[in-house]
């Protein structure tokens, strides 16, 4: 089966966790010099695959090859000098330290002995510059956005690469421009003779990129296919293991939404990092976010839920004019925000599924409205059921479940928390297709039944998809406001880039 | 059913419990008679009570130093209030109070003064809070020095002092007051949603910041709790005594209330948290203290060998040594 280029393969990796088979046998085979997409529904075993390979955990079974010879790596160390460089799902760098020092972390460059400062910075901002991320690399990591510690995650990663390069989501929050310049990037280092693993959840980015398609489904291999054979109906049924159903559903057009009451308004709100604008959402309609990265998106976002004060302007819901002094009155006023960076805004890791899911509804009734065990159990398994979430339980806590199931325990948090208004930074970021999908069916409802939304997203396509009205935003300003029939990748497009 | 396979909650909560039992099964063995419980004038007596009793005031610091370590800090000042409590209902009674309630009052208000400062600085000036309760731990001995002009403050009150020797159906009046810290602790995290918050903020501050939890107050409430905990074993040591020592009151129990409560198997990292393994932390120190005396071992290695039994307990419960041991036990395995 493996031939001469073959430089990882892996022949029935085991992987166990307690109660958990997350890998079932799994057979991967890596050739130098291409970019092979490892596919799967969220849960499917991708990332332990990964994580397995270097070293992060160690196999229960199976045999993995490195140019031939087996390796058994006992720390992402072991692998990186093996010639492994991962760039993992969710950001493990060291938030505390500089830009530079990240990027540099334990392979500093020297001179006499000791850290060469000067050349580290330089070195590093010359790196970050080939992803168009002009940025100062002497402030802490984590003074950037998530995607911005993403794109250093991955120019740390590639910078490394020797003979393999593991990408896991890479660009679940990177806008076009910077998955344009990523993908410049990988096809440059398979030219070069590395191989690349790469994950994702965007199907047109592994048509784009790809030469081979692996996909999992429930820890057990599917096969493996060309990409350029494979359809992407295809591909979407061998990894759901089902045919996917889209729904459309009706905007409602500028006519109609004069006809609903306003829910939230903001009147030349401006906040520290915002020029003063203004924004309505009407109840039941879903008004999308659009915009670059670091345009504003998150700190809108951020300003409407009272975690950024308001600086300027005022707020209204229901007519009423509001103010929060803290998140809490947000909450209790019914509004909800589901923030971007799951990881360090989300989860509360060793906690339980069931409690993360109820935590936002218990602290809207107050500390001591205790919610019964019994409805918390129920609240819980109905959420896992309707967002088809990956687990065996629902004591676990979430930092053992998969990424994209997280996600969908954070997203669950808020429905339970039944808002008025809801803001969705990125939701479905790292989500699958056919959760994807469900989801946003999942949230039309909900708009059906008066529930305003607003939605933060770099996915063009999804805005489209669902969004009654689009705000695009640049340099911390709002630019555009498209709606009804207006609005199209293309249009929302031209906005971004200020040709309108 | 394999140590594997227990679920994080069980595994937690066992190896304290075995090692208070095997702690105790070495007492025995030591001095048959250890189990042995009179009953005197309605009192019992023996040296299993005596444990719980001389406990108590370790365990109730340990009670508050939970919740505070739940949420991903630490007390160092709770050694001080003792001392600072300890001396304000002293300076009551010598003052000419005769008040049960209000020289009990006013050493909780103190506790809560002390706790409110620390769980202030804490939870809205965002100050670490080894640093922040480490002001309280130094200059807190200096207030009660103060207040009691440098001396010790001796005093005869027969109701203050039935705190620390009085007996409640059978049970010395101490052990009487952890167990009803306890219940209302436990009331008050598990039959509200104050411990859920308590253990999202130390788990996630930001997290829970936007979920809309006020993380300050709780960090503040918690901070109050341990302070008010502090002052009742301040009020309990002083009661004891007959007297308000401010440079020897509650010394050093800081570190003891701290050990209890990761015996008790709480991250320092915040999180999880257990009122009842962190009690069960304090009844093993002092168990060990009482082991240590009677199995005769000369006192100059009492320190030792009471660190060496921490580490043994402590190793116990990390799932790390649990994942070496069976690498250990695989390997060895393999080679047969
Ligand atoms: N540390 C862990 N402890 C227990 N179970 C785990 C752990 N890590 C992963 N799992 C389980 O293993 C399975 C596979 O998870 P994995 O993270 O590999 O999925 P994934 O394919 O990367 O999904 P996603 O697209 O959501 O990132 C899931 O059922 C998950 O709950
Ligand atoms: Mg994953």
């Amino acid at each position: 089966m493996s031939t001469d280029d073959t430089v990882l393969a892996l022949r029935g990796v085991v992987k166990t966790f307690p109660g958990v088979k997350a890998l079932n046998g799994v057979d991967f085979t890596l050739r130098k010099g291409e970019i092979h997409a490892l596919l799967g529904e969220n849960g499917a075993g991708k990332s332990t695959l990964i994580k397995v390979m270097t070293g992060v955990y160690r196999r229960n079974g199976g045999i993995i090859a490195l140019d031939g010879t087996e390796i058994h790596p006992a720390n992402t160390g072991d692998a990186q000098d093996l010639g492994i460089s991962t760039v993992y799902q969710e950001v493990n760098l060291l938030p505390n330290l500089t830009v530079a020092q990240n990027v540099f972390l334990e392979r500093e460059p020297k001179r006499f002995g000791i850290i060469d400062w000067r050349r580290m910075n330089r070195e590093a901002r010359e790196l970050l510059l080939g992803y168009d991320l002009d940025i100062d690399v002497t402030a802490p990591l984590n003074s950037y956005s998530v995607a911005v510690q993403q794109l250093i995650a991955i120019a740390r990663g590639v910078s490394m690469s020797a003979k393999v390069l593991i990408l896991d989501e890479p660009t679940a929050s990177l806008d076009a421009e910077e998955v344009a310049s990523l993908f410049n990037i990988m096809r440059d280092l398979r030219d070069r003779g590395i191989g690349i693993v790469f994950v994702t959840h965007f199907l047109d980015q592994v048509y784009a990129v790809c030469d081979r398609i692996t996909i999992l489904r429930n820890g057990t291999l599917v096969g493996e296919y060309e990409a350029a054979t494979l359809s992407q109906q295809d591909l979407v049924s061998h990894m759901l293991g089902k045919e996917l159903e889209k729904a459309v559903h009706e905007k409602v057009g500028q006519a109609e939404a004069q006809t609903r009451e306003t829910l939230f308004e903001l009147n030349q709100g401006s906040s520290d990092v915002l020029e003063p604008l203004d924004i309505s959402v009407c109840a039941g309609q879903v008004v999308g976010l659009a915009g670059l990265l670091g345009s504003g998106r998150t700190e809108l976002c951020k300003l409407v839920f009272g975690v950024d004060e308001l600086s300027q302007g005022d707020a209204k819901l229901n007519n009423q004019s509001i103010r929060f002094s803290n998140t809490r009155q947000a909450v209790v006023a019914g509004l909800g925000l589901c923030p971007e960076d799951r990881k360090k805004d989300g989860i509360l890791g060793p906690m339980s599924i069931r409690e993360n899911m109820i935590m936002a509804l218990q602290n809207k009734r107050g500390w001591w409205r205790y919610i019964p065990m019994k409805k918390q159990r129920e609240l819980a398994e109905h959420y896992v059921k309707v967002l088809k979430i990956a687990t065996s339980d629902i004591e676990k806590p979430i930092n053992q479940l998969s990424g994209g199931n997280q996600q969908k325990v954070i997203l669950a948090r808020w429905l339970a928390a039944e808002p008025k208004l809801m803001l969705l930074d990125e939701p479905t970021r790292g989500i699958d297709v056919g959760a994807h999908a469900e989801i946003i069916q999942l949230i039309r409802k909900l708009c059906d039944d008066g529930l305003g939304l607003l939605v933060a997203s770099s996915e063009l396509e999804e805005l489209v998809e669902f969004a009654d009205k689009v705000v695009v935003m640049r340099d911390r300003r709002k630019v555009a406001e498209l709606s009804g029939s207006d609005i199209s990748q293309q249009t929302i497009m031209q906005a971004i880039a200020g040709q309108s | 059913m394999r140590y594997k396979d227990l679920s994080p909650a069980v595994r937690r909560s066992l190896w304290p419990i075995i090692g208070l039992f095997v702690l105790l099964l070495a007492n025995v063995l030591i001095s048959p008679e250890f189990f042995s419980i009179e009953i005197k004038d309605g009192r019992f007596y023996g040296s299993l009570i005596d444990v719980m009793n001389r406990a108590a005031p370790v365990a109730l610091l340990a009670i508050g130093m939970t919740l505070v370590i739940a949420t991903g800090g630490v007390d160092l000042s709770v050694g001080s209030v003792m001392a600072i409590a300890g001396a304000v209902s002293a300076g009551l009674i010598v003052g000419g109070v005769d008040n049960i309630a209000i020289v009990i009052g006013g050493g909780l208000l103190a506790g809560v003064a002390a706790g409110f400062v620390n769980g202030f600085l804490v939870g809205y000036f965002g100050i670490q809070p080894i640093v922040a309760t480490l002001i309280l731990m130094v200059a807190g001995r200096g207030i009660a020095q103060l207040i009691n002009s440098g001396q010790i403050v001796t005093f005869h009150h027969e109701a203050f002092e039935y705190l620390g020797v009085g007996y409640l159906f059978g049970l010395p009046f101490p052990i009487i007051l952890v167990i009803i810290t306890f219940v209302l602790v436990q009331l008050l995290m598990r039959r509200t949603a104050l411990g859920l918050f308590v253990e999202g903020v130390g788990a996630n501050a930001s997290a829970s910041h936007y979920i809309g939890i006020n993380d300050k107050l709780i960090k503040l409430m918690v901070y109050c709790v341990s302070g008010l905990c502090a002052a009742v074993a301040g009020m309990i040591a002083a009661a004891d005594i007959g007297g308000s020592d401010a440079n020897n009151a509650g010394l050093w129990l800081e570190l003891d209330a701290i050990l209890a409560v990761v015996i008790g198997g709480a991250s320092l990292m915040g999180g999880r948290f257990s009122v009842f393994l962190s009690i069960i932390g304090a009844l093993i120190i002092q168990a060990l203290t009482i082991t240590i005396i009677l199995s005769g071992v000369p006192p100059k290695f009492n320190l030792l060998i009471k660190a060496a039994a921490i580490i043994v307990i402590l190793l116990l419960q990390s799932p790390e040594f649990h994942r070496q041991i069976a690498r250990f036990k695989k390997a060895g395995g393999a080679q047969s």
